[in-house]
């Protein structure tokens, strides 16, 4: 078989930026038509013979990721077509290393910057004039004590559903801040809360939050370990069991509070149809309307996470929330700005002037440089 | 005490995980996915008090002879059944997930149909679930329901056969009416969920430590 090196097809070998080393980066230029694999080869420093490596994919940019940090190698691809091969190398030896700061994520890092400097500062003033903070009213919060109160009234236990994500989601841990405050409300009136679980870690929470609360409100010996209970760590399996639940207790009031999925409609409509009144809470945004359709009160979204300041009324809580708050007005000025900016660069360049498209498209590159 | 060294956890993790977003060097570059092995180790011993939990439930709803005390019989079978076809299936092939042993063939013909059942459950309660929202009782409900017409008949054939533009006008809602509160309340969630995040490394949020 005869072998070509044509002119332009080419490979060039860098060191992956921005990683944790072990990787070198493959680009071929100018793939020859009709090529139906590329092989890679490498060879590293001090050796004679060229190792195969893999395939680079039909876009022509790979990783070899497995190479060793420090050991300079040469690359060799070949280009196989249905009757003959071309072959292009790389001159210089190229050796892979890990970095210390990841470039890509540099537009995370300063908004992380701002954004805390935001919050802490506003978290220290708050601590310095506790009086000056102000949170609006949210009525899905003020409903829990008409809620558990109804229920009690009606003999009827209170439902706390946590949701279907893991402690470490923030859904799931305002929805246990939320469970302090209906848990001490039960403990009071002397009501009962079924607590199911699809998290293990979670019910072991829920289990030390009640227990937390039901003694804060003096009553530790009402507290029944075994209403938070596990129930399953499957999706539409845990529906059908809190489903179950809900048609068997009959409960008076029911908390839907926590990151949900597809099943959020079918529990909220069940719980609808025993006439429980309902409050929701979710930081899932999709599945928002659903709740808001079916339930009586809904914390949208970031109310959640404001749950445990308007709560307990803590000035640091409070400060944070200010703090966050100011920083979303930040964006949205950053936003309005941005709208601005970019219709008048697009006119411009209409009319004839590229540049201000340019500096539009290079801030956009720049921000968006974080989702990488 | 009790409570300065959970808090010492937090912090320093928390700390540590922020430094590995940024940082992709050793070792700060695989903690993230080190600290999710770790913590799958930890929810599988956890399963453990999950079943211990359940088993415990259904042995007191079945002696106490409880309101609807049979569905605990049924979970009792489900239960020794999936345990019995596991282990078999495990002893006789590395993955018990392999199409072709008995724990996939249950999985497969008895889970996954009830599962299936249950999603498809989702469709009546989305109807009745609609029918409620959509009643014009006032302005604003009126406006709902004719975006929802609009939408709902603009996403199906017949839609553009009663007039070509009704699809394009359905795209509109839902790029342009639904996209922007969409987008704020997610700009709203992810800052909430990063502010709530300082506040747990920092030791203000201290609820889940009850």
């Amino acid at each position: 078989m005869i072998f070509f090196l044509i002119i332009g097809f080419s490979i060039v070998a860098n060191d992956t930026p921005n990683d944790a080393g072990g990787s070198i980066l493959i680009t071929t230029y100018n793939i020859p038509e009709g090529t139906q694999k590329i092989e890679l080869y490498r060879l590293a420093k001090g050796d004679t013979i060229y190792e195969e490596a893999g395939l680079i994919p039909p876009r022509g940019e790979c990783e070899d990721v497995s190479v060793v940090d420090g050991v300079e190698y040469l690359y060799r691809v070949r280009a196989i077509t249905e009757d003959t091969f071309y072959v292009a190398e790389t001159k210089e030896f190229i050796s892979s290393s890990p970095q210390w700061f990841n470039r890509t994520r540099i537009t995370v890092l300063l908004f992380f910057i701002l954004f805390g400097g935001v919050v802490l500062v506003y978290i220290e003033l708050a601590k310095k004039n506790p009086k000056g903070l102000f949170i609006r009213k949210l009525p899905a919060l003020d409903a829990i004590d008409e809620a558990v109160g109804r229920s009690t009234e009606m003999g009827k236990p209170v439902l706390f559903v946590p949701g279907l994500e893991g402690i470490t989601d923030a859904g799931t841990l305002a929805s246990i801040t939320i469970l302090e405050k209906v848990g001490k409300r039960v403990a009071e009136y002397g009501s009962r809360v079924i607590h199911p679980n699809f998290d293990p870690i979670v019910m072991t929470t829920a289990q030390e939050t009640l227990k937390t609360a039901f003694s804060e409100a003096g009553r530790p010996d009402a507290f029944n370990k075994d209403d938070v209970f596990y129930l399953t760590y499957e999706q539409f399996g845990f529906a059908a069991g809190v489903d179950g639940i809900m048609l068997r207790e009959k409960p008076g009031a029911i908390f839907l509070q926590g990151y949900f999925y597809a099943e959020s409609l079918i529990l909220a409509e069940t719980g609808y149809s025993i006439g429980a009144i309902q409050i929701a809470g979710t930081n899932a945004t999709t599945q928002l309307p659903f709740f808001v359709a079916a339930c009586d009160y809904v914390l949208l979204g970031e109310e959640m996470f404001a749950a445990s300041a308007y709560i307990s009324r803590e000035p640091r809580l409070l400060g944070s929330i200010k703090g966050s708050d100011l920083a979303k007005l930040a964006i949205l000025c950053l936003i309005g700005a941005g709208v601005i900016f970019g219709t008048f660069a697009v006119i411009a360049n209409n009319a004839g002037n590229p540049s201000y498209l340019g500096i539009f498209n290079r801030v956009l590159d720049f921000i968006a440089r974080g989702n990488g | 005490m009790k409570k300065r060294v959970p808090l010492l956890i937090t912090f320093i993790t928390g700390f540590i995980v922020i430094v590995s977003f940024f940082v992709p060097h050793r070792p700060f570059g695989a903690l993230e996915t080190e600290t999710l092995i770790w913590y799958s180790i930890i929810l599988g011993f956890t399963l453990l008090i999950g079943v211990d939990s359940l088993v415990r439930l259904h042995t007191r709803q079945i002696r106490r002879k409880k309101k609807g005390w049979w569905y605990s019989i049924v979970f009792f079978a489900g239960f020794f059944y999936c345990l019995t076809i596991g282990i078999i299936s495990l002893i006789r092939t590395p993955n018990p997930f392999q199409p072709g042993t008995v724990f996939f063939y249950g999985y497969e013909t008895i889970l996954i149909p009830l599962q299936s059942t249950m999603f498809a459950l989702l469709a009546f309660f989305v109807a009745s679930a609609s029918y409620r929202a959509f009643r014009a009782r006032n302005l604003d409900a009126t406006l709902l329901l004719i975006t929802a017409v609009i939408v709902m008949i603009g996403r199906v054939p017949a839609g553009h056969k009663l007039w070509t533009r009704l699809p394009g006008i359905a795209n509109w809602v839902f790029d342009v009416l639904q996209m922007g509160p969409m987008r704020g309340i997610m700009i709203g969630v992810a800052l909430g969920a990063v502010a709530m995040s300082l506040r747990l490394i920092l030791g203000i949020e201290r609820t889940y430590l009850s």
